[in-house]
């Protein structure tokens, strides 16, 4: 039997919602494998949703809204292409990004929403089964999931794209304004960081690990291992375990999810 | 935990749903699904006998959530609501399935996949159905008054024509008297009116039993939302306070003084609006007079045309050759803008009258000596000079120098060139995004005559449609902060486009119920996630998304 993937789709209320609707009273014929959920504006859809989505086995997701410029909103999308192209950037670091999309679909897009998702459709077949579907889902790279979906749910990254707009086009309260190429560049480093951090984190919640271990076991030169033991230590959160000769030991605060 | 019994209604659509997925096995999958206690399917939910079944089932089986799964939520879901709001029900308990539009429409020749799709969007929207909640509209109390900034032609065809309708109206103007630009001009293009005549809707205004017009006074501080703005209002003597339900913008804007351009002296190189004082006192004694377009326009400082300068000096050329036949009129222009049926037929008429017109590029600006003026011709591609007793500059209208500070205030945006900038350019003309204020005439975009009044006439109707009401329901589906997770970073109050939420005393964001409109964009942007959704809840958006097929 071939591949049929299970896709999610999050549909704006205003335009690809009612450009699903028109596909439907045009009769275009697209294939069954996607599911809506309907939201009022993209902007509602937290990046975190779709790493969830990811995460529960789902093959692909896609979020579809207005054209940019005409978001019922006014600008909920401009908002929402910031955020989807953070979680973008933040699957290609662990290979995930074909399983996600974002397309802008108005209300008068029938037959267009109906090659969107044939093509999406077909994009998700070639992607093949989720790595996290099937009685046995990759447990290394569900980690490094785990760790983008922290990554995007904590307030550093939030704050970051949350400002980016403002900062960006409007400039900080010194009336400021951070070209976007630069801002993205913070945006990335704080990304990388912050993924890295997470995955010593989520380590550390399962055993007490030395730097050296946790080196080994990351694939990460261990200088920098050890600046961010310092810092997730400096936030409360790991702390000493013991010292093993002269190796110290570290475990994570909280306990394994 | 409250006790739910859910009730799932699944519609053949006649043979629209039916005829394409097998809808028994829908009513039987849906059986099983936690806590529904009643699956049924129905001809047609939307009938008359389809409505009064669901009614009918909900008192029997005291059903707290109702599901219909049929055709799409954008055109039937406020049918059912009502119909679970008559039984008793909150409407904010439905939830409907789109099985028709987005399923047997479309999937057409594939009915056990489609029936398949059909079970996993029914159990996505009793997944979401165990975890909706009650919720109430607001109800906001109208304040019928209105409040028009600014008391030239835009501003005082609103106040008549709210009054007109019965509205209390309050027009404040910051000079002395009203009238605005219109005041300084001669006649009107294109029919030659006296711009005295049209001035004369001024006593109307004044004299109005419903409009109380306030001049030299300035707004200083604005405060509320739709219905309830507090306006405080700075007069010679004192401030005082205004409240009111709606705002009108119509400040106008002021024309550009050239300083510095093309040997602008004020005498004998003067701007349109100083020509107009020229004709009203039938000063015009020169016979070769130079007309130069886009002066301080269409540039980098100000990249905007001003709309009415090409009429403007197309009417005044023409005015001149009736009050003095023989004198010679050249105008220099870039692109001569006369739009639509009248405009373009006055243009023709201003050539047939002998007004010489010649194109000149900006590369090679027209020079102005003592006594003729060198410009390249684009057209004869080559230097000419033309004698002047007189030049006269369009000048395009600026934004008033105190637009910022108004905008500021009324927490609207304005756009590059500092005009205020509408909520939408197609679909909401005269609205800003807040809900409530309005603008007209030149404040939002140079405005002539004619453009000015229909504005005016779409804000007043706009605004009639907030302030003829006495209540005003608002959504219930809207955000909430939760107090003790806010940090007043204040990012959801930047980021929300209705200025819905703001910070309180305690810097806490804050939502104004009256102003949300429920998009959600604040949810999934806020860093400590702090605030609620509702009806589009974080808990409520997983649990569809688990019920969605992942294995």
């Amino acid at each position: 039997m071939s591949f049929e993937p299970n896709i999610l789709g999050f549909l704006c209320n205003w335009c690809s919602y009612a450009g699903a609707d028109l596909a439907g009273v045009s009769r275009v014929q697209y294939p069954p494998n996607i599911r809506v959920i309907r939201v009022m504006c993209s902007g509602r859809v937290d990046p975190v949703f779709v790493i969830e989505a990811l995460a529960t086995g789902l093959d692909g997701v896609i979020v579809m809204g207005c054209h940019l410029g005409d978001c019922h909103y006014i600008d909920g999308n401009y908002e929402e292409k910031m955020k989807l192209d953070l979680l973008s950037k933040a699957l290609q670091l662990i290979g995930l990004s074909g399983r996600f999309r974002l397309e802008w679909v108005s209300a008068s897009e029938g037959v267009r929403f109906g090659q969107v998702v044939s093509e999406f459709t077909k994009q998700i077949k070639n992607e093949g089964p989720s790595p996290f579907s099937g009685s046995k889902p990759n447990q290394k790279l569900k980690e490094d999931l785990e760790a983008i979906k922290r990554t995007l749910s904590d307030n550093r990254l939030r704050t970051l794209v949350g400002r980016e707009r403002a900062i960006t086009e409007f400039g900080n309260v010194y009336e400021e304004i951070i070209e976007f190429e630069e801002y993205e560049k913070i945006i990335d480093d704080a990304l990388n960081s912050e993924f890295l951090r997470n995955k010593i984190l989520i380590k550390l919640e399962k055993e007490p690990l030395s730097v050296k271990n946790l080196s080994k076991s990351l694939s990460i030169e261990s200088s920098l291992i050890l600046e961010h033991i310092v810092s997730l230590k400096a936030r409360n959160l790991i702390d000493f375990n013991r010292i093993d000769g002269i190796t110290p030991y570290y475990h994570a605060l909280k306990e394994a999810l | 935990m409250e006790d739910i019994k859910m009730g799932v209604f699944i519609c053949h659509c006649g043979t629209n749903i039916g005829g394409f997925l097998d809808v028994p096995s829908l009513v039987e999958y849906a059986k099983t699904l936690p806590n529904v206690t009643f699956a049924t399917d129905n001809l047609y939910s939307c009938s008359e006998v389809g409505l009064s079944l669901i009614k009918e089932k909900i008192e029997e089986h005291d059903l707290n959530r109702v599901i219909v799964a049929s055709c799409t939520p954008r055109t039937h879901e406020p049918l059912f609501r009502s119909i679970c709001q008559e039984a008793g029900l909150n409407p904010y308990l439905f939830e409907m399935v789109n099985i028709r539009d987005q399923c047997s429409w479309v999937h057409m020749k594939e009915t056990e996949a489609a029936t398949e799709k059909a079970k996993i969007l029914i159990e996505m929207g009793v997944a979401k159905a165990l975890l909706l909640q009650p919720l109430e509209k607001f109800q906001i109390d109208i304040n019928p008054t209105a409040l028009i900034i600014g008391g030239g032609i835009a501003g005082m065809t609103a106040a008549l024509n709210l009054a007109n309708q019965e509205f209390k109206v309050i027009l404040i103007e910051k000079e002395p008297e009203l009238g605005g630009l219109l005041r300084y001009l001669y006649k009107l293009y294109p029919t030659h009116d006296d711009a005295s005549k049209v001035l004369e809707v001024r006593n109307l205004v004044e004299n109005h039993q419903k409009i109380k017009v306030i001049t030299s006074t300035e707004p200083v501080k604005i405060e509320g939302f739709i219905g309830n703005y507090k306006v405080s209002v700075k007069r010679r003597d004192g401030i005082y306070d205004i409240d009111t339900g709606i705002i009108i913008v119509a400040t106008g804007a002021q024309v550009l003084k050239p300083e510095g351009l093309f040997g602008y002296n004020g005498s004998t190189i003067i701007t349109q609006l100083e020509l107009e004082q020229l004709l009203k006192e039938n000063k015009i004694n020169v016979k070769n007079i130079v007309m130069i377009q886009c002066v301080g326009a269409r540039n980098e400082e100000r990249r905007y045309c001003s709309n009415i300068c090409c009429m403007t000096a197309l009417k005044n050329a023409m005015l001149i050759k009736e009050l003095k036949p023989d004198a010679n009129i050249s105008i220099i222009f870039r692109d001569i803008q006369t739009q639509g049926t009248t405009y373009e037929e006055y243009y023709r008429k201003a050539r047939e009258k002998g007004i010489t017109f010649i194109r000149y590029i900006p590369e090679k600006v027209p020079i102005v000596k003592e006594s003729n003026i060198e410009v390249y011709n684009d057209y004869l591609n080559q230097d000419i000079s033309i004698p002047y007793d007189m030049i006269v500059l369009s000048t395009p209208l600026i934004a008033n120098p105190d637009s910022e500070d108004l905008a500021k205030m009324l927490k609207v945006p304005l756009e590059e060139n500092h005009f205020f900038l509408e909520a939408h350019v197609k679909l909401r003309p005269v609205d800003f995004a807040t809900d409530g204020i309005y603008v007209c005439g030149s404040a939002h975009w140079p405005a002539d005559i004619p453009e000015a009044i229909s504005q005016a006439y779409a804000a007043a109707s706009r605004a009639s449609t907030i302030i003829s009401k006495d209540v005003l329901e608002v959504e219930g589906a809207i955000a909430e902060v939760d107090e003790d997770l806010c940090v007043g970073c204040g990012i959801c109050i930047k980021i929300c486009p209705y200025n819905a939420i703001s910070m309180d005393d305690n810097g806490i964001a804050h939502v104004t119920e009256a102003s949300c409109k429920g998009c959600g964009l604040c949810g999934a942007t806020c860093p400590e996630k702090a605030i609620t959704n509702h009806h589009f809840t974080t808990k409520q958006i997983l649990a569809q998304i688990l019920a969605s097929g992942g294995k």
